[in-house]
């Protein structure tokens, strides 16, 4: 089920402007990787790289090899819809499609890959629902639009319907930030579940969150405005946040900058 | 603006005012300049609704006497006979060829609109969508009379081998049945018109689907969606209700279009089946024909008819609002 | 670089394993779709030469029929059913593009390059006179002259009226005579521009016994440019943000100078454009000056009396004359009033990109 991922060399652009620089490392299966570092340092373009979304941003192409396992996913030859079918993103404000309803949130990837029964297309969507620890707010009304739930249930219902397609990997990009400290706990209660079964890498601005979550966590930083940003070190999160190898992570996580 | 006009007691102390008022807290609550130009703008207001009741009024009461001096049912007659001492005519051809008409224009530019809209929003380069796109907004600005005359003297002799193209596979429909002859039909008004509304309609449709939400495409796209399926997630659902009053916008104009049939057309008060024999008429293509030759009393007739198309393009921009007020209460 | 497993696709459609057991595709190559569209417009010009098609109208359907068959066969064969379903879309929207690029660039082509033929000096500065209408020359000046007249004054009247209009629905209007006023505009933007010239015939010439003149065309099109006007001010005073009426409202100016002093300048430029494209658009208008100016031959700059000529309704008689020299006239006067329009709408649109940045958005 879940794969790990290696990344080596990888710079990524917006035309002509160099977004993040020759960036390695591995995540490792089953685990929680958290990118943390400064607003505009790049990390939330490096987490869209990792699913080829990067590019459908107007001018965004890549350089370098991210390695699914062993398929890289840059090699030629490799469609782009199947990524991202393999590695699924949930974003920083919680994007239920408004016209659907709640199931069919859930099932819209599913039905983008082919016909199901309709007794194993809801068997998928309870699974799903449970998985996302939603199931219980909203088996009454699974006929209902999902834009009429709260924020926090709107995102566990985005995670719900990133899962139905079973993907190896999901991308986390802020899903907490426009969300209340309760429905902050609820999902990162719901990542710790999900580990045991996906590769999880979030983004996030929130340092305490990072050190709740995460097995490992990676700081990105850049040199000055207008620089490329770079991975500056990743290690155990308990190692990021005690004892870290670089100097300027320190700072960043004392809060002397950034 | 008009520093000497209305006299400000309490404005700011940088002019120095003009007369001593009243104290500013005590002054009264509507002052002159207030007052003068309240007055104005709802004066414009209401000048508008005067003029609306009075296009109602005034083309009612001629109406009326058109009517009721018919010899015959103003509805059903398929003859427009105005003159002489026992007048006979009807808008019933009129009704067929103006809905015909409009409707086919719709049905051949709603779907290529769509499809130009969503090209210069989601498939054309970057480089070629934003001057396709004001191009478009030009085109839009094209006066009618011009693509009539254009109309006339270059799609209509283009379109004879496509009609008799028509006549030999599909002629047995009795719709497209085409004895030959200048292509000046109903189903050639409709291509004319529809080339017409094609800008207007794309041009609404193109900033709608460019105002989609990013996240909902996004979205799509992270569940591993191809493009089209991208656009049938996020796009379409959103841009739905923008699309239908386009299409109503166009609708408008294709029903109250004059210029661009009358000089298409070769019009006749006949109720034909075929959409490709020349024939028919609409109800502004007719006002345009009869207005040199009517008398007063045609010129009732005609003032009539033109009450009936009055009526048909307020229907339909009353039905395109229904429909989009309802289609916002759903999402 | 890892080549190994080249063919083992997605077993898509598999409800018991969605897991897709490569991220590789097979796809058609990035040159397949020129070469299918060239492949079929060769076909279409084949069939279509082979079939005695006389029409390219035909030619061109049966080329974008293939084309699309083509595609979706193909990929269908090689990819699978939802990139075909993909290119599909793709494809029609491509054609949807071309087919109505065609008509509109003849458009366009065909009265540049008709219109040219006898466009100079002297067409722009004589009358008819008179002309037999199938004799070459003669000229355009007055109908030059009486839309100028004509649009002047309906402008004159409904831009004044339509700002007023907007100002009142969005700087005074909360009752219900603000609503009944919006909802009027909206049946009114409806009105076919043969209806707004059948009611001034039926006011100005049938019950007031007044003739034709350049006024009357004048009424008729302020009735179809006010509602034009009111939407386009009414959006521009939206976007004016209410910090800047508070704060001059704050300061002790009265309500009707914060409007004349604040509103009104920040949105000046947008309020131009919405004006200057509704001139456009009535300068355009052919039915209700027919009704109502009739048309005239020679020079009559007074537009309060008697008929007057305007462009559109000169193209449309001179096609109705119906012999070559005045199709060519037609065809030079429907030139310059395209001219006319875009200069209008380029302008137009040119000052709202000036002062876009100015109305603080």
């Amino acid at each position: 089920m879940a794969k790990r991922i290696d990344v080596s060399g990888l710079t990524a652009y917006y035309g002509s402007h160099k977004a993040i620089d020759d960036i390695s490392m591995s995540v490792e299966p089953r685990s929680v990787t958290a990118f943390i570092g400064p607003s505009g340092c790049g990390k939330s373009t490096f987490l869209r790289t990792l699913n080829r979304m990067h590019e459908v941003t107007p001018g965004g192409r890549v350089e370098g090899k991210v390695l699914l396992d062993d398929e890289n996913l840059y090699g030629s030859g490799v469609d782009p819809v199947a990524v991202r079918r393999t590695v699924g993103m949930v974003f920083q404000r919680p994007n239920p499609f408004p016209t659907m309803s709640i199931f069919d949130n859930v099932a819209a990837g599913l039905r983008l890959n082919g016909t199901y029964k309709k007794s194993d297309l809801k068997d998928i969507v309870e699974k799903s629902l449970k998985g996302a620890n939603l199931w219980n707010e909203v088996k009454d009304r699974l006929g209902k639009p999902g834009s009429g739930l709260s924020g926090g249930q709107q995102q566990r219902l985005c995670i719900a319907r990133a899962i139905a397609v079973e993907p190896q990997v999901l991308l986390m990009d802020e899903p907490c930030s426009a969300l209340d400290p309760i429905s902050t706990l609820a999902v990162e209660d719901l990542i710790g579940e999900l580990k045991e079964r996906f590769t999880i890498v979030i983004v996030t601005h929130n340092m305490q969150q990072a050190a709740r979550v995460s097995d490992r966590t990676a700081f990105f930083n850049l040199a000055a405005v207008g620089q490329p940003g770079k991975l500056v070190e990743i290690d155990d999160t308990e190692r990021i946040f005690s004892n870290p190898s670089v100097q300027a992570t320190e700072d960043y996580i004392s809060g002397r900058f950034g | 603006m008009n520093p000497q006009a209305p006299s400000t007691p309490d404005a700011p102390p940088l002019p120095p005012p003009p007369a001593a008022g009243p104290s500013p807290v005590s002054g009264k609550a509507v002052r002159p300049g207030d007052r003068i130009f309240l007055g104005l703008s709802r004066g414009s207001g209401i000048t508008l609704l005067v003029v609306m009741a009075a296009i109602a009024a005034f083309l009612t009461y001629r109406s009326v006497l058109a009517i009721s001096g018919d010899h015959a049912n103003f509805f059903t007659t398929l003859d427009w006979n105005a003159t002489g001492t026992e007048p006979r005519f009807g808008i019933a051809v009129l009704a067929f060829g103006t809905v015909v008409s409009a409707l086919l224009a719709m049905v051949i530019a709603v779907p290529v609109a769509v499809g130009i809209a969503l090209f210069i929003s989601h498939y054309a380069p970057r480089r070629l969508a934003s001057p396709l796109g004001y191009v478009i907004d030009l085109l839009a600005a094209v006066p009618s009379i011009i693509y009539g005359l254009w109309g006339a003297l270059f799609l209509v002799p283009h379109l004879t081998g496509l009609y008799s193209w028509l006549d030999d596979y599909l002629g047995w429909t009795g719709i497209f049945s085409y004895s030959d002859g200048a292509a000046r039909s109903l189903f050639t008004v409709g291509i004319l018109l529809a080339i017409m509304i094609l800008p207007i309609v794309t041009s609404v449709s193109r900033e709608v689907f460019l105002q989609a939400p990013k996240m909902h495409e996004e979205a799509a796209l992270a569940l591993g969606a191809t493009r089209w399926e991208v656009i049938r997630m996020s796009v379409l659902p959103f841009g739905r209700s923008g699309v239908i009053s386009a299409s109503m916008l166009g609708l408008g104009r294709a029903l109250g279009e004059t210029m661009a049939v009358a000089t298409v057309l070769s019009p006749s008060f006949l109720i034909s089946t075929s959409l490709l024999d020349p024939g028919g008429g609409t109800f502004a293509q007719n006002i345009a024909a009869k207005f040199s030759e009517a008398d007063t009393f045609g010129q009732d007739a005609l003032i009539a008819s033109g009450l009936v198309l009055f009526v048909i393009t307020l229907l339909v921009n009353g039905a395109a609002r229904l429909i989009i007020a309802r289609r916002k209460e759903y999402s | 670089m890892t080549d190994v497993m080249t063919d083992r696709r997605p077993l898509t459609g598999q409800p018991g394993d969605p897991l897709p057991v490569s991220l590789k595709q097979a796809r058609l190559p990035r040159w397949s779709p020129p070469v299918i569209a060239l492949v079929s417009a060769a076909a279409g010009c084949g069939i279509g030469l082979a079939a005695g098609l006389d029409s390219r109208i035909q030619w061109g359907l049966i080329a974008a029929l293939l084309f699309i068959v083509g595609t979706y066969a193909l990929a269908a064969a090689v990819e699978g059913r939802r990139q075909a379903k993909d290119r599909l879309a793709t494809s029609l929207v491509w054609i949807a593009f071309l087919l109505a690029v065609i008509p509109l660039a003849s458009l366009l082509w065909e009265t540049v390059a008709r219109g040219s033929k006898v466009l100079d000096g002297y067409f722009l500065s004589h009358s008819m006179g008179t002309l037999p209408d199938a004799m070459p020359g003669g000229g355009i000046y007055h109908a030059i002259i009486g839309t100028l007249e004509q649009v002047g004054l309906a402008t004159l009247i409904a831009a004044p009226l339509g700002l007023f209009t907007a100002i009142y629905l969005v700087e005074y209007g909360r009752g219900r005579l603000a609503k009944v006023v919006t909802f009027f505009v909206d049946v009114m933007t409806g009105i076919p521009s043969i209806v707004a010239g059948l009611f001034v015939l039926s006011v100005w010439i049938l019950i007031l016994g007044f003739g034709p003149s350049g006024f009357a065309g004048s009424m008729a099109l302020a009735i179809l440019m006010m509602p034009v006007v009111v939407r386009s001010t009414e959006e521009m005073l939206k976007l004016v943000p209410n910090e800047l009426r508070e704060a001059s409202l704050a300061l002790g100016v009265p309500k009707w100078r914060t409007i004349l002093k604040v509103v009104l300048p920040t949105s000046i430029g947008g309020i131009t454009t919405g004006v200057m494209l509704a001139i456009a658009r009535i300068a355009g208008e052919t039915a209700p000056v027919m009704l109502l100016v009739w048309g005239a031959k020679t020079i009559n700059s007074n537009p309060f009396e008697d008929a007057q000529q305007s462009l559109p309704l000169y193209v449309f008689q001179q096609w109705q004359q119906g012999s070559e020299a005045s199709y060519d006239r037609a065809w030079a006067a429907a030139l310059v009033l395209i001219a006319f329009v875009m200069v209008l709408n380029l302008v137009a649109r040119g000052i709202a990109r000036w002062k876009a940045p100015s109305t603080g958005r």
